[in-house]
């Protein structure tokens, strides 16, 4: 009896599990054209600015950190290495869609229109940096990791009973946060509705210092919208094209009523977690960084539009200049935010004012009067 | 005006808002076809549509969040959480997320949704079915925290809290469900928010409850009346924010209080009402605030459920203990 066959192959099963899932490239590390035929759709000039929204995020990064060392700005999770994974994927939206971001997604709500000032007052701790205009179809970030992916299948619900048409709700979050109820709960609900979502999984390789594999025992993070019946794929989160590619064909799908999408992206988190004391050296070794830092995102799109001959050294030297001082004078303008009164919170606490709120209101004015 | 049940007033409530506002939305889990484990939403979708009235996946923190989006959209979300005890796998979309939008974008958004759940013992059901968690949320800036104890209210209160443009975490007492009858119009009406309702006059002590409790002691209060003692029953319904000024004023009045509660000591409302008592209205009174509440124990099991919640035994006894101090 020892000896028969079980009558399922648990094993087989198992090691089946999401090897069709394969990342899409368009343009490898070295620079070399996978996929002609998708790059042949861009002129160079669109290919320019592409390469410009990751130096642009690069160059926002480099000054962020060193705001936030200089205590000039307060919250700050590093973008580092996952420009093609957010301005690829992000440029592939339009700005009608609803953004629903967590904290390391602040390029992206600002290439969807949030002013550079009021970023860097969030990061600082002011309302004003959340107080968003009616045409800014995005949420401030969300910091409970899971969250927004739920409220993104209530946009997207909204956005079809609305009966709005090309517009999709997108949500981001990291490999970490699929490991969050929130994460299959908003993907089934999308799904179960059949409702116009794109989820984005940055899969940087680490929640703060937990490593991929320690995660889940499924291969990839895409083969999670699976289960939700949803269409997943996975791509090179180094490679913009193969991002932004697979975001406007993901997008296309969802706003045609097909339903959501599951995108991963395989990217890497150059830096810490935040600024607020991680040190990736407790967590992971040089051996495992290094091969990752020679894949940097804007080495190759940089290395072949240079061969292109339509980028240089000096023309990306002259932008980044102009990008510092575009976030020097976003630093002034955020230093100009007025001070913030315990009045003006307690007003936004509800719309109209129960006595508790009243009573202190009144308290909080003879304070602030003095 | 009609006759109608505590849950029929819900319903009524409910049918008319979807009626009037087309971008009221009801959805939870089995909200739809069913209509509800309770029929609370008997016939909705039948009325409005699978558009309006809405089955969901069997998942709270879901429906939370989707509530949320929905809002954001410019919707007028009515989800109903199936049992109060059901909401841990949802606090995050309440405590964490809708009740601090408001808030967090400067008054620049805004989540008109309100959350419809039962709660409350004495019906012998499962675990986590009855527990009174009213505690717990009465705790969470940003939140209104509302529960009627007879039919008119139910309906007038359930208008008003859909028609806020804050979230309103409703509460629906189970017992009350279909135990309780009355006239009420078949119009549209509010009960307004934030206002606790003095239901009985009375100038010897003030018995401050909330939902069942409220009937509780108006039996307390009619039983004592014949022994010319003079009780004034209040009936917070909005459990938070309290309406202080109402409280203090029967207890100004009156010189004794007793706050009434389903939850255990540790829990429940009536700690606020004793709290706003001794902060603001200690001069008032001839006696300590009593209190009336359940043991401190996990909520029980069905057989020893009416050991364990208080009952008007308890609240007369304590009104007497109050009162002869």
């Amino acid at each position: 009896m020892d000896n028969e066959k079980p009558i399922v192959d648990f094993s087989a099963i198992r090691d089946a599990l999401g090897q069709d899932f394969k990342p899409v490239q368009v343009i490898d590390g070295q620079a070399n054209v996978i996929k002609p035929e998708i790059v042949a759709k861009y002129t160079n000039d669109q290919l320019v600015d592409f390469l410009k929204l990751m130096i642009w995020e690069r160059t926002l990064h480099q000054r962020s950190n060193a705001l936030t060392r200089q205590g000039r700005l307060g919250f700050y999770a590093p973008t580092e290495g996952q420009e093609a994974s957010e301005m690829g994927s992000n440029s592939a939206m339009k700005r009608t869609d609803v953004l629903m971001p967590a904290y390391r997604d602040i390029p992206q709500l600002i290439q969807h229109g949030l002013p550079v000032y009021k970023a860097f007052l969030w990061s600082r701790g002011h309302v004003l940096g959340n107080e968003y205009p009616e045409d800014l179809h995005a949420m401030p970030p969300q910091i409970i990791i899971g969250a927004q992916y739920v409220q993104a299948a209530g946009v997207a619900l909204g956005i079809k009973k609305n009966g709005t048409a090309d517009k999709v709700a997108y949500s981001y979050t990291g490999d970490g946060g699929t490991s969050q109820g929130d994460f299959y709960e908003g993907m089934n609900f999308a799904g179960a509705f059949q409702a116009p979502a794109v989820f984005i999984v940055q899969n940087n390789g680490y929640a703060i210092s937990v490593p991929r594999r320690k995660q889940t025992a499924a291969r990839t993070l895409a083969q999670k919208g699976v289960a939700a019946g949803i269409p997943s794929i996975q791509v090179d989160g180094m490679d913009f094209l193969a991002v932004h590619e697979v975001t406007k064909a993901a997008r296309e799908y969802a706003a045609a009523g097909n339903g959501p999408v599951l995108i991963e992206t395989l990217t890497y988190r150059f830096g810490p977690h935040t600024n607020a004391g991680d040190d990736p050296k407790r967590y992971r070794t040089k051996d495992e960084e290094q091969p990752w830092f020679d894949n940097d995102p804007l080495i190759r799109y940089r290395k072949y539009l240079t061969e292109q001959g339509v980028w240089s050294e000096d023309i990306e030297n002259d932008y980044v200049e102009q990008v510092k001082a575009d976030i020097k004078d976003a630093v002034k303008q955020a230093d100009e935010a007025p001070k913030q009164k315990m009045t003006e919170f307690l007003g936004n606490v509800f719309e109209e004012q129960p006595q508790n709120i009243q009573q202190q209101i009144t308290e909080y004015q003879a304070k602030e009067s003095k | 005006m009609s006759k109608k049940t505590y849950i029929q007033a819900i319903t009524d409530a409910l049918r008319l808002e979807l009626g009037s506002d087309e971008k009221t939305l009801v959805f939870g889990e089995d909200v739809g076809k069913n209509g509800g484990v309770f029929r609370a939403t008997d016939g909705l979708q039948a009325e409005f549509g699978e558009d309006r009235v809405f089955d969901t996946p069997l998942a709270e923190s879901g429906i939370g969040g989707l509530s949320i989006g929905l809002a954001l959209e410019g919707f007028r979300p009515i989800p109903e959480i199936q049992f109060l005890g059901f909401i841990f796998e949802t606090l995050d979309s309440i405590a964490g997320q809708m009740s601090r939008e408001r808030f967090r974008t400067g008054g620049t958004r805004h989540m008109p949704i309100t959350i419809r759940s039962p709660y409350g013992g004495g019906t012998h059901t499962p675990e986590m079915h009855a527990d009174s968690l009213e505690g717990y949320l009465a705790q969470i800036p940003g939140l209104r925290v509302v529960t009627p104890s007879n039919p008119y209210d139910a309906k007038g209160l359930l208008i008003a809290s859909i028609r806020n443009n804050d979230p309103v975490f409703f509460l629906e007492n189970l017992k009350l469900y279909r135990s309780m009858k009355a006239d009420i119009p078949d119009e549209a009406y509010t009960v307004p928010l934030d206002k606790a309702n003095v239901v009985r006059e009375g100038t010897d002590i003030s018995l401050i409850a909330y939902s069942a409790q409220v009937n509780q002691s108006l039996k307390v209060a009619e039983k004592l009346e014949k022994e010319g003692i003079s009780v004034e029953v209040v009936d917070l319904r909005t459990l938070s924010p309290l309406d202080e000024d109402t409280i203090l004023k029967s207890v100004q009045k009156t010189g004794r209080a007793v706050a009434i509660q389903e939850a255990q000591r540790q829990a429940g409302i009536a700690a606020n009402v004793a709290s706003l008592i001794a902060e603001k209205g200690a001069l008032y009174l001839s006696a300590p605030v009593g209190r009336v509440y359940a043991p401190d124990t996990v909520y029980p099991f069905g057989l020893a459920e009416d050991d364990w919640l208080p009952a008007e035994d308890d609240i007369e006894a304590k009104t007497r203990e109050i009162l002869d101090y």
